[in-house]
């Protein structure tokens, strides 16, 4: 069920009468009651997956808070009779008893969300390698699993590390796993973020439906006005590399760019308003990356929860493990302390853009994708010296239209490597980007090219005029809320702004027949 | 605060719903430009009512055949209620609806659609139903009409299919806002010109024959329709030579007046009989009559409905005969108007529908 389909708005509408309707202890209840439906929308027999996930995620937790429990009482009660090194081998034995519970589920959902999801890229290497003719699985991918299968290990490794006590309560836990506005496209959300408003009791509140609602139609005018009319030029050129070099590829870069900002903020927006309304707070996802300045940045900034689960769970155990800082004590050895010391960040950097990468898609486009992005913030790293020298010779730093140059060139150059989104594979995307240095045909782009993309000239000025309200908006959230500055706007302006949003989300949006409205580019992840 | 905010609220609605039904007027088609087969079905309301004859059907009704030539020959009264491409289910639903407005003394129905059984396209399927008035009928025949990638709701709310118009509003748009200029004779078009048959369909083979188990379905309700309001239903299969009418299809619809005791005209038989001259009275190579064929056809028709059912002459009774002059005015100055732009311009360029521009 998409969300700019009739049916979930339908859906949506049923959902928050209810929700204010039953008592209020009955409320979480509904919530997942609803996303169960709305799981079971995608294939009924999906909910197998995402039940296996939930049950067995919720009672290996629950098994590790109890020998937690049982570790403490135990410790507390032969504190004096117990020296230092009884507790240390009581505690390791304890440990030990968790890791498995711990390993144990995270295999089986990682290796389930594996054999899905990657068996026929492993069989299509194996194919191409071995000139085998192994036949492809054709596993249909669950609605969401790489996405709850994340947010549900963040939960066990959170409790394996006694951050939070594990929820006692299945249904609970099931509705954060589920919870229908986030379980296909994010945000990740963290269980001690979250379990405070998902299960607490909400009574109608003007403010919350409010925002909820403007939050909403944001993202509808996201995704409709701008993304789903961009992905009409994009697929024209993308479809016909051959016939779409050189200034071509430049429009990709810029098109895709803006297209899958519109796409991805716009689905988050959606999902939050959705939450918003009833009740529910969750995580931003986004905080104007367009405007950073370097890739580091920009990571920050672009879909942080990703971002910080993998840096979280990936990153820092594999940087503290043992044989990490045995290689971190072996590479100073050897290199010298500079270097040496960089040689276990780079190599847990590196495993966690291949992970990103491999997260994002079966596919080498995005392992290759996963490891530039590492490749950029090493080299940007290693010429932070050169960078520094420069700034303080030229005094360029806070400069305007230094700052100007830095975000344009963080853009273009996120943009040429998240080309290999879009076409069908590696060498072809490095073919592409190649041609815009060697195909001389920037004229084109003057003599009609743009306009055989599918596109009208009063689509573009959609799109211009889309693109610079969306621009507007950013820059007005750098000091705060817009919607808190809309608040305090008069009525009539306030609701000017309302009726024009809606308006054009109804008349300009890409929907319905004559348009082929997408699903959200980050479903598919 | 809290009634201010319910107040604005309420404006806001109101402003969104009052904008919403004046785009949806605008944006919507309003075929006046050659395809004037999209406003067929709402001519009817205007006409509703005492109708002897209702034909129902494709464009094999609705361009075959001339009510006014029924009323000048007979006097019989007559409507067609035929638009593009009429699936059978649309037939019926249309064939339930003009029964709540009035109960002919004969319906005529033309088989030519029993060869569909599945939705098949989106633009016919406006063409009839976006226009027909809101009722269980129409409801039932969205249902019944509606192709994998169409959704019900933009036939309840048009504007959702039609908002992607914006950018192509022209002045006419703007012009037929609010009303509409008569185009057709009791749901006849009208054409003048004249395009012979230059040569004659070769029968393709099918891989099936059979009519499909929907339409049966649809032509069974519709005879259980007639009978229930006790109308003659008459099966017809026009005098069209495309699309090639089959043997086996002939055999089946034979069959099948045969078996429910109906009366079924082939006019493909009847061409000499009915003085059809596909070198005169075609205007598209022989796939529709123009309206030298319709009126031969029409008095054809005429003598036998006239004849099986004992239809009234309304030519006597002056109310209905005023009511009746009027039309054949408009009949007789749209077929000077035609003639006049065929002499011009040697082609119809309004189709007398509209005033050519100057």
């Amino acid at each position: 069920m998409l969300f700019t389909s009739y049916s979930f708005i339908l859906f949506l509408t049923v959902m928050f009468l209810l929700y204010y309707a039953v008592p209020k202890k009955c409320q979480w209840m509904l919530l997942l009651a609803g996303s169960y439906c709305f799981y079971a929308y995608s294939g009924i027999h999906f909910l197998a997956f995402i039940l296996l996930t939930t049950v067995s995620t919720w009672y290996s937790a629950r098994r590790i808070t109890r020998i937690q429990e049982q570790q403490a009482a135990y410790l507390k009660e032969h504190k004096a009779s117990m020296d230092k090194e009884q507790k240390k081998r009581y505690k390791a034995s304890m440990k030990k008893k968790t890791k498995r519970w711990m390993l144990t589920c995270i295999l089986l959902n990682i290796g389930l969300l594996a054999v899905l999801k990657y068996t026929d890229f492993v069989i299509s290497n194996i194919n191409g390698i071995f000139h085998t003719g192994l036949t492809f699985m054709n596993f249909a991918l669950p609605l969401g699993i790489s996405f709850y299968t994340f947010q549900s290990m963040g939960y066990l490794l959170d409790v394996y590390r006694a951050k939070y006590p594990a929820q006692e309560n299945a249904a609970k836990f099931a509705l954060f796993v589920s919870f229908f506005p986030q379980v296909i496209q994010g945000p990740i959300s963290r269980y001690n973020d979250l379990s405070g408003t998902l299960y607490e009791p909400h009574s109608l509140e003007w403010r919350n439906i409010s925002y909820g609602i403007q939050r909403i139609c944001w993202g509808f005018f996201k995704k409709l006005v701008i993304a789903d009319r961009l992905l009409v030029a994009v697929k024209s050129l993308v479809s016909a590399p051959d016939e779409y070099m050189g200034v071509y590829v430049v429009l990709v870069i810029f098109f895709y760019a803006i297209e899958l900002y519109a796409d991805f903020t716009g689905g988050i927006d959606i999902t939050i308003g959705i939450a918003q309304v009833f009740g529910v707070k969750l995580a931003e996802n986004f905080e104007r990356p367009f405007f950073s300045k370097n890739i580091t940045e920009y990571w920050r900034r672009w879909h942080i929860t990703m971002g910080t689960w993998f840096k979280d769970y990936i990153f820092y155990p594999i940087s503290v493990c043992p044989w990490m800082l045995r290689l971190s004590k072996k590479s100073r050895e050897v290199f010298g302390k500079a270097i040496g010391k960089r040689v276990p960040v780079y190599l847990a950097t590196a495993i966690v853009w291949f992970t990103t990468g491999l997260w994002h898609g079966a596919s080498w486009n995005f392992i290759v994708w996963g490891m530039l992005n590492f490749l950029v913030i090493v080299i940007s790293q290693e010429l932070e010296p050169l960078y520094a020298k420069f700034h303080n010779r030229f005094h360029v730093s806070g400069k305007t239209w230094y700052n100007a140059f830095q975000i344009l060139r963080t853009f273009w150059l996120m943009g040429a490597i998240r080309i290999l989104d879009v076409y069908r594979d590696v060498p072809l995307s490095f073919r592409q980007v190649g041609s815009i240095f060697t195909t001389a045909n920037w004229n084109e782009l003057f003599n009609g090219g743009v306009m055989r993309l599918g596109l009208t000239m009063p689509d573009y000025l959609v799109l211009v005029l889309g693109a610079l309200v969306m621009l507007a908006v950013s820059l007005a959230g750098r000091s705060g809320s817009v919607r808190d500055k809309l608040a305090a706007k008069p009525v009539p302006v306030r609701y000017l702004v309302y009726y024009a949003l809606i308006l054009s989300i109804l008349v300009l949006g890409a929907y319905g027949i004559g348009y082929d409205s997408s699903q959200f580019i980050y479903n598919q992840f | 605060m809290k009634k201010k905010r319910v107040i604005a609220l309420l404006l806001l609605i109101c402003l969104l719903i009052g904008s919403l039904w004046f785009l949806q007027r605008l944006f919507m088609p309003k075929y006046v430009d050659e395809i004037f087969e999209g406003r067929l079905i709402e001519e009817y309301y205007e006409n509703a009512g005492g109708n002897d004859v209702m034909f129902i059907g494709d464009c094999e009704v609705y361009e075959n055949f001339s009510p006014i030539t029924l009323w000048e020959e007979y006097g019989i009264t007559s409507y067609i209620r035929g638009s593009s491409q009429q699936l059978i289910w649309q037939s019926y639903y249309l064939m339930e609806e003009t029964l709540q407005y009035e109960t002919p003394d004969v319906m005529v129905f033309n088989v030519l659609s029993m060869k569909f059984d599945e939705p098949q396209n989106e633009a016919y399927n406006r063409m009839t139903l976006d226009n027909m008035k809101w009722s269980m009928s129409k409801w039932n025949s969205i249902k019944a009409s509606m192709t994998e990638a169409e959704n019900a709701l933009s036939y309840l709310f048009p504007f959702l299919r039609y908002h992607s118009r914006w950018s192509d509003i022209s002045t006419e748009d703007f012009t037929y806002l609010f009303r509409q200029e008569k185009v057709f004779h009791q749901g006849y078009l009208m054409r003048v010109d004249v395009r012979p048959v230059t040569t004659y369909p070769a029968a393709t083979p099918l891989p099936d024959y059979q009519f499909g188990e929907t339409a049966y379905e649809y032509l069974d309700k519709m005879v259980a329709l007639c009978k229930e309001k006790g109308i003659p239903l008459v099966l017809i299969k026009a005098p069209s030579i495309y699309p090639y009418w089959y043997d086996e299809w002939e055999e089946q619809i034979e069959a099948y007046a045969k078996e429910h005791d109906l009366l079924y005209i082939n006019f493909l038989e009847l061409i000499d009989e009915v003085g059809i001259d596909f070198n005169t009275d075609t205007y598209d190579n022989g796939l529709h009559l123009n309206l030298s064929g319709a009126e031969k056809l029409s008095r054809y028709l005429g003598g036998i409905l006239r004849e099986t059912y004992g239809l009234t002459d309304h030519r006597s009774e002056p109310e209905t005969a005023a009511k009746w002059q009027e039309k054949v005015n408009f009949y007789y100055e749209m077929k000077a108007d035609q003639y006049r732009e065929l002499e011009e311009y040697g082609y119809l360029k309004s189709y007398g529908g509209r005033k050519p521009e100057e």
